[in-house]
C-alpha cells in the first residue's frame, strides 16, 4: 500500500510539470500583457521598466526555470496585479470552492446513486422511466439557466433562500449553488448506477449466488452493491475534476468567492502567476482525489491489489 | 446648469431625485450596492486599477483632491477648501482641509498628497493614474526615474500645497477619480495596506470576500458634518444581469445596472418602471478606421461608412433604445456639446456616390476587429455588415477578447475596430486624443492627424475665457465630424434600477455606478437593517 502511494505520488510529478509547462507557454504566447491590462496610457519606458521588474523581459526558458525553482520551494510567487502572494490569494478562495464542490458532490451522490439503483431494480417500470427522464433532463440542462430557475423559485417566489452571495458561508447560501452544480453529476450517477447494477445483476456470480439460495437482499448488498460501487467510484473521481471546471459558471452566477472566479479574472488581467497558481491547485486537487479513489477501490473490493 | 438641462432632455429620472431632496435623510441602515462589471474587484489598492468596477467601493473608502459633482456636471474641490490660481494659470495653491482624518485617526496633511502623487508616478508600477498626475511639472521625470520627487509639487505648510502644471488646464478634471486617491503616507507603504486599506472617505474598510463582496462601515470622523447617513455599505459583485434582476426583484440589493433587454422589461413593468434612473455617460461608441489601410485614407470613404449604416435602427432595435445617437465625438453631457450638430443620416445612395468618387465603385473589403461585448461588439458588427454589404463594402469579422482588443487598438494592429472610449468629462482632454502630438498608444487610436484640428485645440488650450474655449472645442468637434475618422455610433445611456427606499442617487455622467456614498440614505422601508 505504502509503495503504491509513493509510486502514485511520483507519477504525478511529470503530470504536474507538463501542466505547468503548458500553461506557462500558453500565457507567454497569447497577446496582451499585465502592463497594458493595468493602464492603456502607460509610457513605453514604464512598460519596459515594469517588465524588467517582473522579469518579463527574460526569455521564456529562463522565466520557466525561475518559476520551477520557485515552485520547488512551495512558493507560487507574488501576483503581478496585487503583489499579494498567490498562495494567500488561493487560500482565501479554496475553502468556498471546496465547500461548493463537496456539497454538490454530496447532493449528486445522495440523490443520483439511489435513484439509479431503484431504477435498475425494476427496469422498464414507472420508477425507472421517471428516474431516467430526470437523468436525461439533468444532463441536458445548462447550469446557468438552472441556477436562474432555482433562484427564481426558491428566492423570489418562495422566499426560502437567498438568491446570491456567500453570506457567512452558511448552508442557506450554499444550497442553491450546490444544487445547480450538482444536478448534472447527479444525473450521470443515476445513469451510471443503473447501467452498472443492471449489468451486475446478470453476471454469473450473481446467478450463482441466487442458485445457492442466497436471499435477494444479501445478493444486492454483498454482490451487486459492492461491485457497482467500484464503477460509481470511478465516475465520482472523474466528476470531481469536471465540477472544478464547471464551478466557474456557478461561482459567477451566485457571486460565490471561489477559485473559479479568481482564475477567470486573472486570465483577463494577464496576472500570470495567479493563473498558473490557480490551475496548478486545481490539477493537484484533481490528482489527489483520484489517488484517494484508487485507495478506496481496495477498501471496497479487496480483490483489487495495489500491484 | 447647461449640464442639468441636457441631462433632463436626455431623460433623467429626476422624480426620484426630487423626492429625495424633499425628505429629511434618515440616519442608519445599510446601503447594498452592486458591482456589475466582473467576477471580482481587481485590487484593494485603488491606485493600481482603472476599472469602473473598483471605483464603486473606492468612492466610499477613499477621497481625492477633487470630487465629481453630478448636479453641476463638473469636478469640485474636496480635500481643499480653496484653489488660488497664479503664474498665468499654471500654478495652483491649494488650501487643504484641516479636518480630514484617515481611518486610522491621523489627520491628513500636505505630505500625504505629495507622497500619494509621487507613488502614482512610480515608473516601475504602471499605475494608471500616472496619466493624470503627469500634468504636474516634474512628474514625468519621476516616472522616467530621472527624479525622486515631483518638482512641481511644493509643501508650503501642513495644509497648503503648491502645484505647478505643465498645461493650462482645470486640475479638477485630473484629480477627481479614485486613481488619484490620497493615501496615508505612513501606512500606504506597508505591505498590510493592501489587505486592509485606509482612506479618507465616509466609510472605513471592514471586510473583503474576494469574488463576492466588500463591506464598509461608517467613519464617524468624516469631515462633512452629519454625513454619511448610513451605518454600512455592502458592495456585492454581481456580474450576471439575470442574477441581479432576481436579486433586485427579491429586494436583496438596492441598485442594479440594466442591460438593453432588462431596460425594456423594466420599462414595461409597472412595478419596476419607477425604479429606473438613466444618464448619458461620457463614453462614445464607434468604429475606428485605420488611416494606413488604403480605402480609409480617403475622407469620402469614411463618410460613406457613416452614411451607409442605419445607426438609428441599430440603436432602436438592437440596443433597445439604451443609447443616444452620436452626432460627433463629444457626448450629450459634455460641457462643449453642440446641440446644433446633427448625425449623419442613413443614405446608402449618398454612400455609394461617395465611394464611386473615391474610386471604389465596387466597394472594397476590410477586416473588422471586435470583442464580444453586447453593446459595442459582435452583435453590433453583425447588424452592420449587411448594411455595408448593400453599398458594396464587405467586412470580415475578427473576434478577440476585450483585453486583446485594448492591445490591438493601442498598437494600431487593425484595419477597423469597434470600441467604447471615454469622451469626457473634460472636452479639451477628450478632443486632445485626436491631436497629432498625442501618441497612438495614449488615446489617439486612429493616429488622427489634421493640422487645422491641432491649431484649434491649441488655441482652446490657451483660451482663458470659458465661452471662447467652448466655442473652439465645438469647432474642433465639428471638424472631426466632417473628417469622420470613425463611424459615430452612440453615446452610452447608463441605466440603473434603484430601490424606492434608497435616496440621493446622483446622475453621474462619468459613470452612473460611481456614487458619492455619503449623500445616499435609506428610509425605514429598507429590508436591510
Amino acid at each position: 500500500m505504502l509503495s503504491f502511494l509513493i509510486r502514485r505520488l511520483l507519477q504525478t510529478i511529470p503530470t504536474v510539470l507538463a501542466v505547468v509547462l503548458l500553461v506557462f507557454v500558453l500565457f507567454s504566447i497569447v497577446p496582451g500583457s499585465i502592463v497594458t491590462s493595468m493602464s492603456d496610457d502607460s509610457d513605453p519606458q514604464v512598460e519596459l521598466r515594469m517588465k524588467q521588474q517582473l522579469g518579463l523581459d527574460q526569455p521564456v526558458h529562463v522565466r520557466f526555470g525561475t518559476y520551477i525553482a520557485q515552485l520547488a520551494t512551495g512558493d507560487f510567487g507574488p501576483s503581478f496585479r496585487t503583489r499579494e502572494p498567490v498562495t494567500t490569494m488561493i487560500a482565501k478562495r479554496a475553502w468556498p470552492t471546496l465547500q461548493l464542490i463537496f456539497a454538490a458532490m454530496a447532493f449528486s451522490v445522495v440523490i443520483g446513486v439511489p435513484l439509479g439503483f431503484i431504477a435498475a431494480l425494476k427496469p422498464g417500470g414507472i420508477v425507472d422511466t421517471i428516474a431516467m427522464m430526470v437523468a436525461v433532463s439533468g444532463l441536458s440542462i445548462a447550469k446557468f439557466w438552472l441556477g436562474l430557475v432555482l433562484m427564481y423559485l426558491f428566492a423570489l417566489k418562495l422566499g426560502w433562500l437567498p438568491s446570491f452571495g456567500y453570506g457567512d458561508g452558511g448552508l442557506k447560501y450554499l444550497l442553491l449553488p450546490a444544487v445547480t452544480l450538482g444536478v448534472s453529476p447527479m444525473a450521470l450517477f443515476a445513469r451510471t448506477t443503473r447501467a452498472a447494477v443492471l449489468e451486475i445483476m446478470t453476471a454469473d456470480f450473481v446467478r450463482t449466488a441466487r442458485s445457492k439460495g442466497m436471499s435477494e437482499t444479501r445478493v444486492v448488498k454483498w454482490h451487486v452493491m459492492r461491485n457497482a460501487l467500484v464503477i460509481i467510484l470511478t465516475t465520482v473521481g472523474l466528476q470531481f475534476g469536471g465540477l472544478m471546471g464547471q464551478a466557474v459558471v456557478v461561482e459567477k452566477l451566485f457571486s460565490w468567492p471561489g477559485i473559479g472566479s479568481l482564475l477567470v479574472d486573472s486570465v483577463l488581467q494577464r496576472d500570470i502567476p495567479a493563473v498558473q497558481g490557480s490551475i496548478l491547485v486545481v490539477v493537484l486537487a484533481f490528482l489527489a482525489i483520484n489517488l484517494l479513489i484508487d485507495v478506496l477501490y481496495g477498501v471496497i473490493d479487496p480483490r483489487i491489489r495495489y500491484a | 446648469m447647461m449640464f442639468r438641462m441636457i441631462a433632463v432632455v436626455a431623460g433623467l429620472g429626476l422624480a426620484l431625485a426630487a423626492t429625495a431632496e424633499a425628505q429629511t435623510p434618515r440616519k442608519g441602515g445599510t446601503i447594498r450596492m452592486t458591482a456589475p462589471y466582473g467576477s471580482s474587484f481587481t485590487s484593494l489598492d485603488i491606485h493600481t486599477t482603472q476599472r469602473a468596477q473598483d471605483e464603486i467601493y473606492a468612492k466610499a473608502l477613499h477621497r481625492s483632491l477633487y470630487i465629481w459633482n453630478s448636479a453641476e456636471g463638473k469636478p469640485v474641490l474636496e480635500l481643499a477648501k480653496e484653489d488660488v490660481v497664479s503664474g498665468g494659470g499654471l500654478v495652483h495653491t491649494f488650501k487643504l482641509r484641516d479636518d480630514a482624518y484617515f481611518h486610522n485617526g491621523r489627520k491628513m496633511t500636505a505630505d500625504d498628497i505629495i507622497w500619494s502623487y509621487n507613488r502614482i508616478m512610480d515608473g516601475t508600477k504602471a499605475f494608471p493614474g500616472a496619466r493624470y498626475v503627469r500634468v504636474i511639472e516634474g512628474a514625468a521625470a519621476v516616472e522616467k526615474g530621472q527624479a525622486k520627487d515631483i518638482s512641481g509639487l511644493k509643501k508650503i505648510d501642513d495644509f497648503t500645497i503648491e502645484m505647478k502644471l505643465t498645461e493650462k488646464v482645470d486640475p479638477g478634471f485630473y484629480f477627481f477619480t479614485a486613481l488619484t486617491s490620497i493615501y496615508p503616507a505612513d501606512e500606504g507603504a506597508k505591505e498590510t495596506f493592501i489587505q486592509k486599506p485606509i482612506g479618507l472617505g465616509p466609510f472605513k474598510f471592514v471586510e473583503h470576500v474576494p469574488g463576492s463582496r466588500i463591506v464598509l462601515e461608517r467613519w464617524d470622523r468624516f469631515y462633512k458634518p452629519g454625513k454619511p447617513y448610513a451605518d454600512k455599505v455592502v458592495v456585492s459583485i454581481m456580474a450576471e444581469a439575470a442574477a441581479r434582476d432576481v436579486a433586485f426583484r427579491n429586494k436583496e440589493i438596492d441598485t442594479s445596472v440594466l442591460g438593453p433587454a432588462q431596460y425594456v422589461a423594466y420599462q414595461s413593468d409597472a412595478a419596476l418602471k419607477g425604479t429606473i434612473v438613466e444618464v448619458a455617460e461620457v463614453f462614445t461608441r464607434y468604429m475606428g478606421m485605420n488611416p494606413a489601410f488604403k480605402p480609409f485614407t480617403d475622407k469620402r470613404v469614411r463618410q460613406a461608412i457613416n452614411y451607409a449604416i442605419d445607426t438609428d435602427l441599430i440603436i432602436n432595435k438592437l440596443v433597445k433604445g439604451k443609447a443616444y445617437r452620436a452626432s460627433s465625438w463629444l457626448p450629450l453631457t459634455s460641457t462643449a456639446y453642440d446641440k446644433a450638430m446633427k448625425p449623419y443620416p442613413y443614405d446608402p445612395a449618398k454612400a455609394k456616390q461617395l465611394l464611386t468618387e473615391a474610386g471604389y465603385p465596387q466597394g472594397f473589403e476590410f477586416e473588422w476587429t471586435t470583442s464580444p461585448n453586447e453593446s459595442w461588439g459582435l452583435p453590433i458588427v453583425s447588424a452592420v455588415i449587411p448594411m455595408l454589404d448593400k453599398v458594396g463594402i464587405k467586412a470580415k469579422v475578427k473576434q478577440v477578447e476585450t483585453a486583446v482588443l485594448a492591445e490591438v487598438v493601442r498598437t494600431g494592429d487593425y484595419q477597423a475596430f469597434i470600441y467604447s472610449q471615454a469622451s469626457g468629462p473634460d472636452p479639451l482632454s477628450a478632443l486632445k486624443c485626436f491631436h497629432s502630438s498625442t501618441p497612438q498608444p495614449a488615446c489617439n487610436y486612429m493616429s488622427y492627424k489634421n493640422a487645422d484640428f491641432d491649431k484649434i485645440i491649441d488655441e482652446a488650450g490657451q483660451a482663458d475665457d470659458p465661452a471662447k474655449r467652448t466655442e473652439l472645442l465645438q469647432k474642433a468637434n465639428a471638424l472631426l465630424y466632417d473628417d469622420a475618422p470613425v463611424w459615430f455610433f452612440n453615446y452610452n445611456k447608463a441605466v440603473m434600477a434603484v430601490q424606492p427606499w434608497l435616496k440621493g442617487i446622483q446622475l453621474n455622467a462619468t459613470e452612473l455606478t460611481h456614487q458619492n456614498v455619503e449623500d445616499l440614505w435609506v428610509d425605514e422601508t429598507s429590508p436591510a437593517k
